[in-house]
C-alpha cells in the first residue's frame, strides 16, 4: 500500500499540486492586474526615474527603516530565519536537486546533508517562535485567522516530515516519505489561495507604493 | 432628523475651532433600513477599486508590525488601533465581494457578509483613530498604504450614513454654505477688510485676473487671520499679481475627509473654476496639510485631467522665493524645533521647504527623533480634531507629539499647517504645555527686510 502511496505522491499528486500552483497563482495576479489602473492626472514634482524608485523599493524595503527598527526587527530576523532556512532546504539537499533536475533539466551542487539537517532544525525551532508569538502578542492574537496559521501549517509540515524522513525514526521509510512529497503538494496547493502569495504580492505592494509616492517627492 | 447646522453653533471660544460639543450624539444619518445601508456602503467601496487598492487588500501578511508607527496604538496600547485592522471589516467584503477569489469565499462562505453592528463598531476606527497620516505605511514591510485605504473606507461610511456627527455636520456646512466653520464670502470679505486695517497690507480680492490665486483655510480666517495679512505682505513685497476670490476661496476639504467624493469634487472645482477664470497661473494654498493633500495630489483627479495651472503650499512659495534670493530676511538666530505637516511632508513629498526657509531666517533647527519623514502626527489631521468625542485619545497622541518636540529643547516651535497649530493650542493647554507653537509663514512675515 505504502508503495502505491509513493507512487501517487511522485506521479498524479505532483502533477495535479503544479498544475493547481501555476493556474491560481496566475489566476490571483492576473485578478487583480485585471482591476482598473487610474490614471494620475496630478502634476508629479518628480518625472525621472519613478519606475526605478519602483524597483529599489523592492530591495531596500527587506529591512525596516531605522526608525521602526528596535521594535520590530526581532520580528524581521525570526522570520528571515525560516525564509531561508526553507529555501536553503529545499533547494539544496541532495535529493531535492535531484528532483528538480527530473523536471528541469539541469542541477546544481547541494550542500552536506549535516548541513542541510541543521538548518532545517533552525527552520523549525524559528517557525515555532514565530507561533508562539503570534499567539502572545496581542495585535498578531487579535488579527489572525485560519489562513494564518494554516499557512503556518503547510510551511512547517514538510520541514518536519522531511526531517523525519531522514532522522530513520520511523520504520517505514517509503510511507514518511510519501507523507512528506503530499505535505509538500499541500503547500504547493494552498499557496495561491491565502497569504503566502505574499512572495509575490511584496513586490507588486512595493512597487505599487514607492512609485506612488516617487513622483509626489516623497518616502514610500 | 435634527438639522445640524441649527443644532452645531460654530465654537468660536475654544483654542480648538469647530462645532459645539453636541447634547446627543447622532452619529447615523439618514433613513435607511441595516440592510441598506450596508448595501451603500459596499456599494461605494468598491466604486473606486482598483488595482492599487486591491495588491493592499491581497498582500497584508498579518504581522502586526504596523501598529509600532501609528500614534493612537503607541500611546493607548490597544490592539484594535492597529492601522489595518481599522479596515479589517472592508478588508472581509473585499475578499468575498471583489478579491479573485470571491467566488470560492461565497460558495463556502469563508467569510462572513459585513454587518451593520460591524460598520458601527469600526466608525470610531476609520475616523475617530486615524489622521490618515501615513505614517504606518512606512513600516509596513509590505508597503501597504494603510491610509489610502482608510479614505475608501471613508467613502463607504459616508454614504451609508455612519459618519461621526460633529464630522459630517462641517462637511454639510462646508457643502451648503461654502465654509465648514462660517466663514462665508461675507464674512470671508469682512474679515479681510478688518486685517488690512488692522496690519495696513494691501489686500486684494474678485480681481478679473491675477497671476496667484491665493486660498485660505476657514482656521485661519476665523482664528489666525494675520496669516492673511501676513501671506499679504509676503506677496506684495515679492511685487506679484495675486488676489483673493470669494468664488473659491475655502482650501480645507470637508467632502475628502468626511468621505463624500461628490462633495470633495464640488469643493475642489470652485478653486479651479475660480482660477481658470481669473487665468492664474498658480494657486496658492495656505498653511494646512489637508488642503494641500486635497488640491495638491486629488485636484486634477476630481477635475478628471490636468490643471491649467500649478499648485503650490505656501511653505515651497517661500522655500522658492528664499532660494531664488527674492526674499531678504533677518536673521532670528534662535534653535527651533519643526513639526511636520504629515500630508505636506511624508504625504506631500514638501519635506525640505520649511527647512530652507528656517535656514534663511537664521535659525538652528534642531531635529528630534523621528522627524522630517518619519514625524509623528499631531492627532489632530484627518478631521479627527472636529470629533470630540475623540478628544481623549487626540490628547493621549499629542502627549507623544509633545515630548518629541521638547527633547530638542529648542527656543522656538514651528509647523507650517493651522490645524496641527489649533489642535497644539487646545492639546497643550489640555495638557498644560506651557508653550506655543508658531506659523512658519508669520515668523517669515515678521522678519522681511523691507528696503530690498
Ligand atoms: S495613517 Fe496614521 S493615524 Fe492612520 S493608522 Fe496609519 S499611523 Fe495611525
Ligand atoms: S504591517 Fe502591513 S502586512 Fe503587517 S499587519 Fe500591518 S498592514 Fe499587514
Amino acid at each position: 500500500m505504502s508503495v502505491t502511496l509513493l507512487d501517487f505522491a511522485r506521479g498524479p499528486a505532483m502533477q495535479w499540486a503544479l498544475i493547481i500552483f501555476v493556474f491560481g497563482m496566475v489566476w490571483r495576479l492576473v485578478g487583480v492586474w485585471g482591476l482598473r489602473h487610474k490614471a494620475d492626472h496630478s502634476q508629479p514634482r518628480v518625472t525621472q526615474g519613478v519606475w526605478k524608485r519602483g524597483l529599489r523599493a523592492v530591495f531596500v524595503r527587506v529591512l525596516p527603516y531605522p526608525e521602526f527598527a528596535p521594535k520590530v526587527q526581532g520580528q524581521y530576523w525570526i522570520s528571515y530565519v525560516f525564509h531561508l532556512g526553507f529555501f536553503i532546504v529545499l533547494l539544496f539537499f541532495v535529493p531535492h536537486i535531484l528532483f528538480f533536475e527530473d523536471i528541469l533539466g539541469f542541477g546544481w551542487p547541494g550542500l552536506p546533508n549535516n548541513v542541510i539537517f541543521f538548518v532545517g532544525g533552525i527552520t523549525v525551532a524559528a517557525l515555532m517562535v514565530a507561533l508562539i508569538k503570534r499567539i502572545l502578542n496581542p495585535v498578531t492574537r487579535m488579527m489572525s485567522n485560519f489562513d494564518d496559521y494554516f499557512a503556518w501549517f503547510v510551511t512547517i509540515a514538510p520541514v518536519v516530515t522531511g526531517l523525519l524522513v531522514n532522522a530513520n525514526l520511523i520504520p517505514n521509510y517509503e510511507l514518511m516519505l510519501a507523507i512528506h512529497i503530499l505535505s509538500f503538494q499541500l503547500l504547493l496547493i494552498y499557496l495561491p489561495f491565502g497569504k503566502l502569495m505574499h512572495g509575490f504580492w511584496l513586490m507588486v505592494s512595493r512597487w505599487t507604493t514607492a512609485v506612488r509616492f516617487a513622483r509626489r517627492g516623497g518616502l514610500s | 432628523m435634527t438639522d445640524p447646522i441649527i443644532e452645531h453653533a460654530v465654537d468660536m471660544e475654544s483654542k480648538r475651532f469647530g462645532l459645539k460639543k453636541p447634547m446627543v450624539r447622532y452619529d447615523t444619518q439618514g433613513e435607511m433600513s441595516d440592510a441598506e445601508r450596508v448595501k451603500k456602503a459596499m456599494q461605494h467601496f468598491a466604486k473606486d477599486f482598483g488595482y492599487v487598492a486591491a495588491t493592499y487588500m491581497e498582500s497584508c501578511v498579518h504581522c502586526g508590525i504596523c501598529a509600532n508607527a501609528c500614534h493612537f496604538y503607541v500611546t493607548t496600547g490597544d490592539p484594535k488601533y492597529t492601522p489595518i485592522w481599522k479596515i479589517e471589516p472592508f478588508k472581509q467584503a473585499y475578499k468575498r465581494e471583489a478579491g479573485p477569489f470571491a467566488f470560492f469565499y461565497k460558495l463556502f462562505n469563508l467569510k462572513h457578509k459585513v454587518t451593520v453592528e460591524e460598520l458601527e463598531a469600526w466608525q470610531e476606527l476609520i475616523y475617530d483613530s486615524c489622521t490618515m497620516c501615513g505614517r504606518c505605511t512606512l513600516a509596513c514591510p509590505m508597503s501597504i498604504d494603510i491610509a489610502s485605504l482608510v479614505g475608501m473606507a471613508r467613502h463607504a461610511m459616508f454614504h451609508a450614513g455612519l459618519v461621526p456627527h460633529e464630522l459630517w455636520a462641517v462637511a454639510l456646512k462646508a457643502e451648503e454654505e461654502g465654509s465648514p466653520l462660517g466663514a462665508n464670502p461675507k464674512v470671508f470679505k469682512e474679515r479681510i477688510r478688518w486685517m488690512e486695517d488692522e496690519h495696513e497690507v494691501d489686500m486684494y480680492i474678485d480681481k478679473e485676473q491675477a497671476d496667484i490665486l491665493v486660498c485660505m483655510s476657514s482656521i485661519e480666517i476665523q482664528k489666525y487671520p494675520k496669516s492673511m495679512a501676513d501671506t499679504a505682505k509676503v506677496l506684495n513685497y515679492l511685487g506679484l499679481s495675486w488676489t483673493f476670490h470669494t468664488e473659491g476661496y475655502e482650501a480645507t476639504n470637508f467632502g475628502l475627509l468626511s468621505g463624500n467624493l461628490d462633495w470633495q469634487k464640488d469643493m475642489s472645482q470652485k478653486i479651479i473654476d475660480t482660477a481658470i477664470k481669473i487665468k492664474a497661473k498658480t494657486v496658492l494654498l495656505p498653511e494646512c496639510g489637508h488642503a494641500y493633500q486635497a488640491m495638491r495630489w486629488h485636484g486634477a483627479n476630481m477635475y478628471g485631467q490636468s490643471l491649467p495651472f500649478t499648485v503650490v503650499h505656501i511653505s515651497e512659495f517661500l522655500a522658492d522665493a528664499v532660494e531664488q534670493g527674492k526674499l531678504k530676511l533677518r536673521t532670528v538666530g534662535k534653535t527651533a524645533a519643526f513639526h511636520d505637516p504629515c500630508q505636506v511632508s511624508r504625504r506631500g513629498g514638501a519635506t525640505q521647504a520649511p527647512r530652507k526657509i528656517i535656514e534663511a531666517l537664521g535659525i538652528e533647527l534642531r531635529e528630534p527623533a523621528s522627524s522630517g519623514d518619519f514625524n509623528w502626527c499631531c492627532g489632530g489631521g484627518g478631521g479627527v480634531i472636529t470629533i470630540h468625542r475623540a478628544d481623549e485619545l487626540r490628547y493621549k497622541a499629542m502627549e507623544l507629539k509633545l515630548k518629541q518636540m521638547d527633547s530638542t529643547r529648542a527656543h522656538l516651535m514651528l509647523t507650517s499647517c493651522s490645524n496641527c497649530r489649533q489642535n497644539f493650542d487646545d492639546s497643550g493647554e489640555h495638557l498644560a504645555w506651557g508653550r506655543k507653537i508658531e506659523s512658519l509663514l508669520e515668523l517669515v512675515a515678521d522678519n522681511l527686510i523691507e528696503d530690498k
